[in-house]
């Protein structure tokens, strides 16, 4: 679903040396693609197991907001569509894990480091999902700016990565689809419905403007990132790129967006929004959100209480492989 | 608990083509492998045919060795038909 600006700072180069470097950046400028079992260098390994790993958790953990409506989804129909949806994050979860291992990185470590807090996932799965409109305002707004940010990184660098991405955006589409037809069912619907469809555009519209991370002046980092091709556009250029497609789409719904600094701009065509609230940001990257703790712990107890299974799976294997080998 | 074994996916689109390699997953055996691999890589009708292998058993060559295995196709224009040249009046070859 989703990958933001938490990328956070490239890391430095330890021992490569310089020639090294300079080779390694030759091929990346001409746009050449990285494989697992070529040399890179070790900040670069590291960037894209960070960044990687953290998308990853993104999709699982993206799964709880939305789990919690499925046994209240208002009919059959947009119940199977919501399992589906919740299906691909999973599937999205796995394409970005295998890519990440092929780095170097155990599946096993990954999943520890999530559970144990040391790594970060998107901060907008930190916020409740209220009523059944958040499921609209999700699909259309977070899979909307998650689709921003993930078209680019279709073409970054590392060959794995880059297939992973193609996959994840080839899905996307209906994510953000269903979520928009949802959005227009209760714009149209009961005045009841309606003033849903509204709460749910306001508490998700500055959350889904945060997914692209801190604004450019603050982000200082990325230049490295975008050297080698891992990144393409700034986080503020994606900003813009998704307020710019999605502003009209709230007017058609009928709906206001929560900005009353909000206007377009004649001269540059782009919209002119308010200031973020950056306080929010950091805070619920830290951990003080409305639901960070909630989700740690259900991601906690999911993998405990499926222990048991991983384990008899595996002796189940150890068992049927026995008399195969002494046959 | 340790990792299950890491398998490498490959799927056939439609009858006629290659199998094309996917992507990977883990799983304790080649039953549970197929599953989670038409779960995960089939989801949308991308597949009739799926191939799993475990990935220890894929034997690559090295990226760093690559000029010396396949350098020596570069010098061998002869092996590509524009090599040859023949009068235009000639048809059909
Ligand atoms: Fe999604």
């Amino acid at each position: 679903m989703y990958s933001q600006g938490l990328n956070g700072p490239a890391e430095k180069n330890t021992d490569d040396s310089p020639e090294q470097l300079a080779a390694f950046q030759k091929r990346i400028d001409a746009e050449e693609k990285i494989e697992p079992r070529d040399w890179m260098p070790s900040g670069y390994r590291k960037t894209l197991i960070r960044q990687i790993s953290q998308h990853a958790h993104s999709e699982v953990v993206g799964q709880l907001p939305e789990g919690n409506w499925v046994t209240r989804a208002p009919t059959l129909k947009r119940k199977l569509i919501l399992l589906a949806k919740i299906q691909d994050e999973a599937g999205h979860g796995l394409y970005l894990y295998s890519a990440a291992e092929t780095l170097g990185v155990s599946r096993e470590q990954m999943i520890d480091d999530l559970l144990s807090g040391k790594a970060k996932y998107s901060s907008i799965f930190n916020y409740p999902t209220l009523t059944w409109a958040d499921m609209g305002a999700i699909g259309w707004l977070v899979d909307g700016a998650a689709i921003m940010n993930q078209v680019p990184l279709c073409r970054c660098s590392y060959g794995p990565y880059s297939r992973a991405m193609i996959r994840v955006c080839k899905e996307e589409s209906f994510h953000q689809r269903q979520g928009y037809e949802v959005m227009l069912k209760m714009a149209n619907g009961s005045p009841e419905q309606r003033r849903m469809a509204q709460d749910a555009l306001n508490r998700f519209w500055w959350p889904a403007l945060m997914m692209f991370g801190p604004s450019d002046k603050d982000s200082i980092h990325s230049a490295q990132s975008m050297k080698w091709k891992i990144k393409r556009f700034s986080n503020d250029d994606l900003r813009q790129k998704f307020i710019d497609a999605t502003v009209p789409q709230a007017h058609y719904l009928g709906l206001e967006i929560p900005d009353p600094e909000l206007k377009f701009n004649e001269e540059t065509g782009h919209w002119d929004h308010g200031e973020i609230n950056w306080d929010e940001f950091y805070q619920v990257i830290a951990g003080n959100g409305p639901c960070n703790r909630e989700r740690l712990a259900a991601r906690r107890r999911a993998h405990e209480a499926g222990a048991w299974v991983r384990e008899a799976v595996l002796a189940s294997q150890q068992k049927h492989k026995q008399p195969r080998e002494v046959a | 608990m340790a990792d299950m074994p890491l398998w490498e996916v490959f799927i056939r689109n439609q009858n006629g083509l290659h199998h094309k390699h996917v992507g990977s997953l883990h799983a304790a055996d080649e039953k549970m492998a197929l599953q989670n691999a038409r779960d995960v890589y089939t989801r949308r009708k991308e597949g009739v045919s799926i191939w799993v292998v475990e990935s220890r058993h894929v034997h690559a060559s090295d990226p760093q060795d690559k000029a010396v295995w396949f350098e020596p196709a570069d010098d061998k224009i002869y092996r590509h038909p524009t090599f040859y040249d023949l009068p235009d009046e000639v048809k059909n070859i």
